[in-house]
């Protein structure tokens, strides 16, 4: 076997890295364009499934222009509001895509953005994004609220790496499905959010859905996430309310 | 190493392509790459990304550290293995997020844990590095596709048993569970794709009994 010299070495690796680095760059920008349009339509196809729309996704031809033409049809508005339940001048899609960071902030100087979703000109449904921390990732979802602003009349959740069968189960069905007919207000018109019950659900209860065995601290966050996101929009909820009634 | 050039389908590099498949199939023989085999083979679809896409870096990788054999540092040419399989998978996984955007989050890490498939290193390691660009690359394909193709059969027999589906298209008529007929959750859970892998084994070794072992 040829002996190397350490310079020989250094200088290899050194060269390597550098073709590894200029490569890897390169893939990278080259495909971040179509990378960021998969997410988007990603985030419509979420805001659109928590109110029950998009289902024939399987189906189509091309799901990225089936999901615009969806979006378009059925979300008729959306806007920012703030902490006060002010509107705010700000593109409730850009705030979504940025979620992350408006969490950072402090809940009052949040921006919180809602999309309108109505079909034929019915009756409209809300929808809110949400994002938290869940046990090894972010996990985040979409809540459709009912015209009265309490009632939930959908919610889809998914998460980026919680423990598969376990944690990972929030992003499906028997999870979600329990939250339709819930409701965030308590009688006396006190925000209580859905608390995610250890141990099962009160069946009685209208804030409260089973959580995961084995999931606990998913759960948890879940729950902690629906709190944590939805708080900011109490103003604004019990304006529109009033502004029905 | 022969200096007379060789055809590039001669019998011998034709059994580096078609041994694999076989006789000396990475999975059912070697026992490597099992982690990945039982955790994405749920359904066929990610299973068969799942199979092109350690084809393709195997593949790539394969020639291109049989093309720096001569250069590698004996000392550090583990390192430069990783360097070269972690740059193909992360150009991989870029692609399938950025052209299959579904399925690449269906197999989530794994795509990024092709990096510590033992598979990869150890045709890098036991072939590349020893032998020219044309047969490592054969190699490196061979290798995936025994590979694959244990992974697209696990796949096919758990998604058929454990959902009743194959490639999301139902296949197991409505007839059949209006009868009583029920999918077989097990099928889904990882356990069952060990159990399918032994299956496979057996079969395997009682049609050859060369490859039983003392």
């Amino acid at each position: 076997m040829r002996s190397f010299s350490n310079t020989y070495i250094f200088v290899f690796s050194l060269i390597m890295v550098t073709i590894v680095a200029v490569l890897l760059s390169f893939v990278s920008v080259q495909l971040k364009p179509r990378q960021e349009m998969n997410v988007q339509i990603e985030k419509k196809q979420d805001v659109l499934r928590s109110v029950g729309k998009a289902e024939k996704v399987a189906e189509a031809a091309d799901k990225n222009s089936y999901i615009d033409e969806e979006f378009g049809k059925y979300i008729t508005d959306s806007y920012v509001v703030d902490y006060q339940g002010n509107r705010v001048e700000a593109d409730a899609f850009e705030v979504m895509l940025n979620l992350a960071a408006e969490n950072r902030k402090p809940r009052e100087e949040r921006n919180y953005p809602v999309f309108v979703y109505s079909e034929n000109g019915g009756e409209k449904k809300y929808v809110v994004p949400v994002r938290g921390k869940g046990l090894w990732g972010p996990i985040w979802g979409y809540v459709a609220l009912e015209g009265d602003l309490n009632t939930i009349a959908g919610a889809v959740f998914d998460h980026k790496g919680e423990t598969p069968g376990l944690g990972a189960e929030i992003s499906t069905g028997w999870f979600q499905a329990p939250f339709t007919g819930k409701t965030i207000f308590d009688e006396n018109g006190k925000f209580v959010s859905i608390e995610v019950a250890k141990g099962g659900a009160d069946p009685s209860s209208k804030h409260q859905v089973d959580a995961i065995s084995g999931g606990t601290i998913t759960s948890k966050a879940l729950e902690e996430m629906l709190i944590d996101c939805m708080e900011g929009y109490v103003a604004h909820f019990k304006e529109l309310s009033k502004l029905k009634s | 190493m022969s200096t007379e050039k060789e055809p590039l389908f001669s019998p011998k590099n034709l059994k580096l392509l078609t041994e694999p498949l076989g006789k000396s199939n990475p999975i059912t023989i070697q026992v490597l790459g099992v982690c990945s085999a039982l955790a994405v083979t749920v359904k066929l679809k990610p299973s068969i990304v799942m199979a092109l896409s350690v084809m393709v870096v195997l593949a790539v990788s394969n020639v291109v550290i049989s093309l720096m054999r001569k250069m590698v540092p004996p000392r550090i040419r583990i390192i430069v293995q990783l360097v070269v399989i972690a740059t193909m998978v992360i150009v991989v996984d870029q692609v399938l997020k950025a052209y299959a955007y579904d399925v690449s989050k269906q197999l989530s890490v794994f795509v990024g844990l092709i990096i510590t498939n033992c598979i990869i290193m150890g045709r890098l390691e036991a072939f590349a590095l020893g032998n020219k660009p044309w047969p490592s690359f054969l190699d490196g394909l061979g290798n995936s596709a025994g590979y694959g193709l244990i992974l697209i059969l696990v796949a096919f027999f758990r998604e058929l048993f454990g959902s009743g589906t194959l490639l999301g298209y139902h296949v197991i008529p409505q007839a059949f569970y209006d009868a009583g007929y029920v999918n077989n959750g097990m099928m889904i859970l990882p356990p069952m794709a060990l159990v399918v892998v032994g299956i496979f084994i057996w079969v395997q070794r009682s049609k050859n009994k060369d490859l039983i072992e003392n």
